[in-house]
């Protein structure tokens, strides 16, 4: 494409000023945006490499590549770098940040330098946890079970801790910043049942970081105090109960996974009605839902105690409620297929990716179901089954959701086109590789291997090579895009504003949007995913396949 | 590779044909509707692809769908739970005839105790057919014992006990690991489960007997640190009498009402000031760190052993008692 035709291009948020600075005090939600995104995309691949490593580890019983102490670190340190620094920011920091305000009709966000000192944070703790790393690591497990992290573990159990707490704190301002937004910055018109659902879901999100994510700070101090101090919370010997230490890390850290997954099920939401051209079916059972499931998301942490020694009607009134959370889900699941009923269907990039979400997650919650069953749980609780389950919810789900945001978006936030045959190669890639690598586990969860062994028995190897056959193609899956979006940076064609005529704010506006979203503030006089009253979707040229 | 693989764990246990059960049945159940999903899916995409049908029709939704599609899960939910619940309570009540074994688990091995004094690391030996009883506590991290072929699985906690029983119904030797991870070494804290015939479990039995039944060592150690000069059989001494106490409601000093269980027992000998016997003094010294896991365990068999009815044997015959309770030491 030429370049030289375009110097009297419009002033955007990129192009408004290129220096280093202009990017390190930015108060612009766009650019603060794009910041998370690198910074997340880093975190993403460190963490695979780790679980790169893993794979390698298991496609044999024996422990040849690494130490079993190697081993133990990379599973922990898999689990917190893509948890805390990929998971939780994923949707809401990158995708949230960029698009609520456009949304909402609004210049940016609330508080925009708490939102410059959130991504600061969210760099902070990055910055700890990969201190711990550079010397030897944590082997706790993110899930930090006292009193092995607070008196046993010999690694870097606080640095990794301290990192997640301040990155935690990132977590609850942008949750913060979210709510306020969305309350006072509406564009007149723009009613809450007039809201895109992303908008919905990224609140109820944002409920669940600010009342949740301290409980985990709380929780990480007093990891600190007594490993540190050897004051006695958890361990036994200091006459501490080591079952506290669960109760308080599960009701943070069940409700992060609604952190991870409702932002995803927004992204859903915008999606199958662009892609489908009609008003998402039951618009108020789907925002609705996303409350539901961040409210009963919260009574639910004990399920993941079930085989711990908990009271027995303790964990019938946990089975019960994980039941209970499960049905907003599943009326989303319907509402979404309802929505393609009679649709006129366009299976671009982002629709492949949100129909891979709906049935990965899908996967995920049916298994989920297994798992609420106490005499089931017992069994396979700590085993692959576990590790297989929550794979398909927060890889299947929250980042199948985090790849059809970016496909979706990602015309409006760079103004190019990436190449749709290689968008389509790569998540039909990623879907395959995914439930090769994670569809085996379920089986060897059953038949008992338990998670977290460097070593295994030999009955489970043919199921683990399946797995590591897998991750190979997931692995090739996630790098594709990574090259066709920097490819169309240079190379896309340009998108214009609006390329698959999609409703919402976002979409009036130019691409890149300038620097304040819109030229004059807009007013809202209809009803979110107006898909009737919009022309049909531009058709996909044949030829576009290389983009020159 | 392949001559190992695996495709459904052996059955060794009666709750594992439960477990099964309901495994299936699920997998039926959410199969089915994952299924019906997944086709429902393809099939809009197909027929609806915009090619066939350039123009969708505005829908808005349906509230009766709505509520057919919230109420009908919830009700299938409903079985998944009240199914699932009761096999979590048959496995939460251990037979009253259950076999007794002691577990101690510890970075990174297992530690069995019998009743009648053998003890084993890493192999559990059991008859078939018999229910076997685990009371089970942790010296230093949690651990869970995990028994895939009996769909057994309970935590060992540290500082507390917890149970889990099974009841095997084949001769063989099965899995044991620890489920959570525990350091190191945690892959390699696995053992195995040997379920006899009760011929072979017989001779086994003579084979490994060391120095007496637990209840015996508990209660030489009850002399030996002394715990008799104060706990005596009558109910003259500094301390509360044992006889007869395990297994039932204790009074406090508070005026709170405890059971004399296993948890009772272990705290009361670590640290006595925590819970005091209605009409006692705070006096007893704790034994923290001067008995370890496994007398504590004797200790208990053998406070146990006051209170079972039946071996109203030699166990807690009254030793000549030294009236001078001056806490000297039993000559």
């Amino acid at each position: 494409m030429a370049t030289a035709t375009q110097l009297v291009k419009k002033e955007n948020y990129l192009n408004t000023d290129y220096s280093i600075k202009s990017w390190l005090l930015t108060t612009d939600h766009k650019r603060i945006g794009l910041l998370y995104l690198v910074t997340i995309t880093l975190f993403f691949f460190l963490g695979g490499f780790f679980a790169l490593l893993i794979r390698l580890e298991l496609l044999t019983p024996t422990g040849d590549l690494v130490s079993s102490d190697i081993y133990n670190r990379l599973f922990t340190m898999h689990g917190i770098v893509m948890i805390f620094l990929f998971l939780i920011p994923s949707i809401p920091a990158v995708i949230g940040n960029f698009f609520i305000p456009m949304m909402i009709g609004a210049r940016d966000m609330a508080f925009p330098k708490l939102n410059l000192l959130s991504w600061y944070l969210l760099l902070g703790g990055g910055a700890l946890i990969l201190y711990s790393l550079i010397n030897g690591g944590s082997d706790s497990g993110w899930t930090f079970y006292a009193p092995f992290s607070t008196q046993y573990s010999n690694s870097q159990v606080i640095a990794a801790a301290l990192g997640i707490f301040v990155a935690g704190f990132s977590s609850i301002l942008t949750g913060l910043n979210f709510i306020v937004t969305i309350h006072r910055m509406r564009a007149p018109g723009m009613t809450w049942s007039r809201m895109p659902l992303f908008l919905w879901s990224s609140y109820a999100t944002a409920l669940v970081q600010v009342l949740g994510t301290p409980v985990l700070a709380i929780t990480l101090a007093l990891v600190f105090l007594e490993r540190v101090f050897h004051v006695g919370f958890f361990d036994a010997h200091l006459g501490g109960d080591p079952l506290l230490f669960q109760h308080l890390f599960w009701f943070y850290s069940h409700p992060a996974v609604y952190i991870m997954i409702l932002p995803s099920m927004g992204v859903i939401s915008e999606v199958i009605p662009c892609f489908a051209r009609k008003r998402v079916f039951g618009y108020a059972f789907v925002a609705m839902s996303s409350v539901a499931i961040a409210v009963f998301g919260f009574l639910v942490w004990a399920h993941h105690m079930f085989a711990s020694g908990i009271s027995v009607y303790a964990a019938l009134i946990f089975s019960l409620l994980s039941y209970a959370v499960a049905v907003p889900s599943a009326v989303k699941v319907f509402n979404w297929t309802a929505t393609m009923y009679k649709g006129s269907i366009h299976l671009r990039t982002p629709m492949l990716y949100a129909m891979g979400f709906i049935g990965l997650f899908t996967m995920g919650g049916m298994t989920g179901l297994f798992l609420s069953a106490l005499g089931i749980d017992v069994h396979v609780t700590d085993t692959y089954f576990i590790v297989a389950h929550f794979h398909y919810i927060m890889v299947g789900g929250a980042v199948m959701g985090y790849m059809a945001a970016l496909h979706f978006w990602w015309p409006k936030i760079t103004g190019k086109m990436y190449s749709e045959f290689w968008g389509k190669v790569a998540a039909v890639t990623i879907f395959l590789g995914f439930n090769l690598t994670f569809f085996p586990l379920f089986i060897a969860g059953y038949l008992g291997m338990p998670r977290r062994y460097h070593v295994y028995a030999p009955e489970f190897q043919v199921l683990n090579v399946f797995s590591t056959a897998g991750a190979s193609i997931l692995g090739i899956g996630y790098l594709l895009p990574l090259i066709y979006l920097f490819w169309s940076l240079r190379y896309g064609k340009p998108a214009g504003n609006n390329p698959w005529n999609a409703a919402g704010l976002e979409w009036t506006t130019a691409s890149p949007p300038p620097t304040h979203n819109f030229e004059e503030t807009p007013v809202v006089t209809w009803e979110a995913y107006n898909y009737d009253q919009l022309p049909g979707m531009p058709e996909e040229e044949e030829a576009g396949v290389s983009g020159n | 590779m392949w001559q190992h693989i695996l495709l459904w764990p052996t059955q060794a246990s009666t709750i594992s044909r439960q477990v099964d059960g309901l495994f299936v049945f699920l997998i039926a159940v959410t199969g089915g509707v994952t299924l019906l999903v997944f086709g429902t899916i393809a099939f809009f995409a197909f027929k609806y692809e915009h090619k066939k049908h350039p123009v969708a029709e505005p829908i808005e939704g349906s509230t009766p769908l709505e509520i057919v599609w919230s109420i009908i899960p919830l009700g299938i939910f409903m079985i998944f739970f009240l199914w699932g619940a009761s096999i979590y309570m048959f496995e939460a009540k251990p037979p009253k005839d259950a076999m007794e074994v002691y577990v101690v688990a510890k970075q990174w091995m297992w530690k069995f105790q019998y009743q009648t004094g053998q003890s084993e690391i890493n192999t559990l030996h059991i008859p078939v057919n018999r229910p076997v009883r685990l009371t089970m506590i942790s010296q230093d991290v949690i651990h869970s014992f995990y028994a895939p072929d009996m769909r057994v699985k309970a935590d060992v906690l540290p500082g507390r006990y917890t149970t889990t029983w099974f009841q095997p119904i084949k001769a063989g030797k099965f899995r044991l690991y620890c489920a959570v991870y525990c350091g190191t070494d945690h892959s390699a804290m696995i053992g195995e489960i040997d379920v006899m015939e009760p011929a072979d479990y017989q001779v086994w039995l003579q084979g490994g007997v060391g120095q007496g039944s637990m209840a015996a060592t508990g209660q030489r150690l009850f002399q030996e640190l002394g715990c008799i000069n104060c706990h005596r059989s009558d109910v003259q001494g500094r301390g509360p009498t044992l006889q007869g106490v395990f297994g039932r409601p204790v009074l406090l000093d508070d005026g709170r009402t405890v059971m004399a269980n296993d948890d009772y027992v272990r705290e009361s000998i670590l640290v006595p000031g925590a819970k005091i016997v209605a009409g006692y003094k705070p006096i007893m010294p704790s034994f923290q760190g001067i008995v370890s896991e496994e007398q504590l365990l004797s200790l208990m068999a053998y406070v146990k052993s006051l209170s079972t009815p039946p071996p109203a044997e030699p166990a807690h015959k009254p030793p000549a008692a030294p009236p001078s309770a001056a806490g000297v030491a039993v000559p």
